[in-house]
């Protein structure tokens, strides 16, 4: 296999890997400090125990995010030398900013809430930790900011080979960003939503601390209603944004092969990619596709056989992910639906079949975030900078497969060990449950 | 120029906080294995550095961020001409951040002895590594303008083994100074022992670094051309001096301090030699990678010099409250039953 080959697998591996945790830190750390801020209101010592049971898996998961995190900085220049050359000037700003602005305050005040149980008072400590929530958020924008520049360029002209930074402005207020920000940030709360929903169910159907871990089921429903709709809102702008600035990845996530005018959309549908057509279209809404791309059914959406086949991204994943992803997404809405209502009506008991389904259903929002983020980057292919920069042309070139194959199998290794041990410390932590 | 110039000015000035702060972690996780293996000491060590070195290292994630946005040129070659090394650093790095972070997780002996070995680890090899990394940096790298022709073995050579052991001794001095500062004690009695022998030894190799440099590199041509530059490695003997002298005074933070200050003149020594070079080609002095020719444009130089002064301080200014706010020895009272990071 060739170094870009390789190194692709490996900045997969580690991205895929790092997106594990991070969308439960971005909700743990505001379900931490919700509850943290209701026990300095109220007294109330059950959510002094929910905030301490949750911070608990919160800082397991923590330090794998961080240390993860790492990876990815280094990847860029170890990895792709030649697109961290054409892209620095750009892509290299989010990334110093977000270190400075973001990630500085959120590293520095998670240690300072760790060790200052005792020292301040308990409103303080709620808001030492809504500030590591904040700016944990913070963190995710810029990071995004620098991955929307990938798939969306502005405000930037090419100089010697080079892209060159002309419009902050344009970069910050790119909609493609904010748009991916708001989709980003409602699947991790989600996810989290449906993390703590699942655990609880457990915990309700092994009847332990049943008030605490009821309480803790509300309010992951009632914010997991709100967010997983905002899913679906933010996934349609999100398409929209797709279809206008990266028409071949829309092609594929939906696998148009024609150019058309009020493009169908097909309930089922299966790619056949070798042979440039499907092998299954049924249950066709008329004008769907090109409603659900230009919210106007009678719009033109280009399809794959425009794009000569050395601009267009591979088909088959890129469809099977995103329809996966969608299916999933309109799951979370009814799963969280019935959650909210038999939460609310105090029922949860009553209906154990449930409470299993959101204790296996824990896994699905992990899956559907990765999802995402095949349908994003594979979908960008073979670009790495959408229309600027192709993937094989950014890698390093000094590097042998060789190297890759050597650094992969370590990655490998390392980050199994890591997830055996982060597993091993949230099961520990989410059994251990007391007075 | 002077965008350039100030950037690079920041660019060296971050790597220096970076090693001032992480430097301690390094040291204090090294040493705490031989210091003790009474578990509730063991805790202690680890706790004061607990609530500090994860905002120490972004400071390394921040001079990584910095190299990209305003030298890419530079980050580029660095991260990818010194893969293997890079590699070894972001594990050790890793292994390290769990290790800190897990190991009072669990309660099994084995579990705790397993974790502390590996802190130990990881806390030598990053400093080695990157000590490696940066005395080859400072010879210059095996490149020219067709590519990199150098090894990864190729950088075990005697100057670069010189400088990862310098700055290994460098940091295990100065996590010696914190645990003195920070602990009491037993503890402190026997990190006091080791920051006194190991000053010896500092200035030993600091010396032969000083000397082998003049041969291995050209890190002098500066300060022959401008020798009022000197100044910085003589503050920097005697910030080393001062250590001493201040150990002797038992005064532990003023000795700790004298060593932050001695790591950053260090650092600053070097790179005083290195400019107006990011990284120097050991080939062919025209390929060498210069504060012109590897930075960004100047748009974007101008942005992040706004960013970085605005809140650089800042982060400086909200990292030192959390210093002073942590400024009581962590003591074993305080470990013993406590929960959380402890």
């Amino acid at each position: 296999m060739s170094v870009a080959a390789l190194s692709r697998i490996q900045f997969a591996t580690v991205a895929v890997f790092h997106f594990l945790f991070v969308p439960l830190t971005l909700g743990l750390t505001v379900m931490t400090a919700y509850t943290e801020t209701r026990y300095a209101r109220t007294g109330d010592e059950t959510f002094l125990r929910m905030a301490k049971y949750w911070s608990r898996l919160l800082l397991v998961n923590f330090a794998v995010g961080v240390v993860t995190g790492l990876t990815l900085e280094f990847q860029f220049g170890m990895n792709w030398a030649e697109y961290s050359k054409f892209v620095g000037d750009i892509f290299g700003a989010p990334l110093a900013i977000e270190a400075t602005v973001a990630f500085f305050l959120e590293s520095t005040f998670i240690g300072v809430w760790m060790f200052s149980w005792k020292r301040v008072s308990r409103g303080v400590h709620a808001g030492i930790m809504w500030v590591v929530a904040g700016a944990s958020t913070l963190s995710a924008l810029w990071i995004l900011l620098a991955n929307g520049w990938m798939q969306r360029p502005r405000g930037y002209e090419l100089v010697g080979g080079r892209a060159v930074l002309t419009s902050f402005g344009a970069l910050l207020g790119s909609p493609y960003v904010w748009i991916k920000f708001f989709h980003v940030i409602a699947s991790a709360y989600t996810l989290t939503a449906f993390f703590i929903m699942g655990i609880s169910a457990i915990q309700i159907l092994l009847k332990k601390k049943e008030e605490m871990f009821r309480r803790s089921f509300r309010i992951a429903a009632t914010f997991g209603i709100v967010t997983s709709i905002m899913i679906i809102v933010a996934g349609d702008l999100s398409g929209v944004q797709v279809a206008k600035y990266q028409p071949s990845k829309l092609a594929a996530m939906e696998a148009q092969w024609e150019t058309e005018k009020g493009a169908d959309f097909y309930i089922l549908q299966l790619p056949r990619p070798e042979k440039e057509e499907n092998s299954i279209e049924a249950l066709e809404i008329p004008g769907g596709l090109s409603f659900l791309a230009y919210h106007d059914a009678n719009a033109v959406v280009k399809g794959l056989k425009d794009f000569p086949p050395s601009d267009r991204p591979p088909v088959l994943v890129t469809f099977v992910a995103f329809r996966l992803m969608v299916a999933l997404g309109f799951l979370f809405v009814l799963l969280a639906l019935v959650s909210v209502i038999l939460a609310w009506r105090k029922k949860l008991s009553s209906h154990r079949w449930f409470l299993w389904i959101m204790s296996f259903a824990i896994i699905l929002p992990y899956l559907a975030s990765e999802l995402g983020w095949v349908v994003a980057e594979i979908g960008r292919q073979p670009w790495i900078v959408y229309g600027l920069l192709r993937t094989q042309e950014a890698v390093s070139r000094n590097l042998t497969p060789g190297d890759v194959l050597g650094s992969l199998i370590a990655f490998i290794a390392i980050y199994v060990s890591l997830a055996v041990v982060d597993v091993f410390l949230l099961k520990k932590y989410a059994n251990k449950v007391e007075d | 120029m002077a965008l350039q110039t100030l950037w690079f000015v920041l660019w060296g000035l971050l790597w220096a906080v970076y090693f001032t702060l992480d430097g301690f972690d390094f040291g204090a996780g090294m040493l705490r294995l031989f210091l003790t293996r009474e578990e509730t000491d063991r805790r202690v060590s680890l706790a004061s550095i607990g609530p500090v070195w994860d905002g120490n290292e972004v400071w390394l994630i921040t001079a990584g961020g910095a190299s990209f946005a305003a030298f890419p040129g530079t980050y580029a070659s660095m991260f990818s001409f010194l893969y293997l090394p890079m590699l070894l650093i972001l594990f050790s790095l890793i292994i390290r951040g769990v290790a800190i972070e897990y190991r009072n997780k669990d309660e099994s002996p084995h579990w705790r002895s397993t974790w502390d070995i590996l802190l130990a680890l990881t806390s030598f090899s990053a400093p080695l590594v990157l000590g490696l990394g940066f005395g080859n940096i400072f010879q210059g790298l095996r490149f020219d303008s067709s590519g990199y022709h150098g090894t990864f073995w190729q950088l075990f050579n005697p100057y670069g083994l010189l400088t990862a052991v310098f700055f290994v001794l460098l940091f295990l001095q100065h996590g010696a100074l914190w645990l003195v500062y920070k602990t009491e004690g037993d503890l402190a009695a026997r990190a006091a022992r080791w920051a006194g022998a190991l000053w010896f030894l500092v200035l030993v190799v600091a010396a032969a670094f000083l000397l082998f440099t003049g041969f291995a590199t050209r890190l002098y041509d500066n300060y022959l051309a401008h020798p009022g530059w000197i100044l910085v490695p003589l503050l920097a003997l005697a910030a080393l001096v001062g250590v001493r002298v201040f150990q002797a005074q038992s005064r532990p933070l003023p000795a700790f301090i004298s060593s932050c200050a001695a790591i950053l003149l260090v650092v600053a020594t070097a790179m005083v030699g290195l400019f107006p070079n990011l990284i120097p080609s050991r080939l062919d002095p025209a390929a060498n990678l210069t504060i012109v020719n590897s930075s960004s444009g100047l748009y974007t130089l101008r942005l992040m010099a706004i960013v970085a002064l605005v809140f650089v301080p800042i982060v400086v200014v909200y990292q030192l409250f959390v210093y002073r706010f942590f400024r009581s020895k962590t003591t074993r009272g305080e470990v013993e039953g406590a929960e959380g990071g402890y």
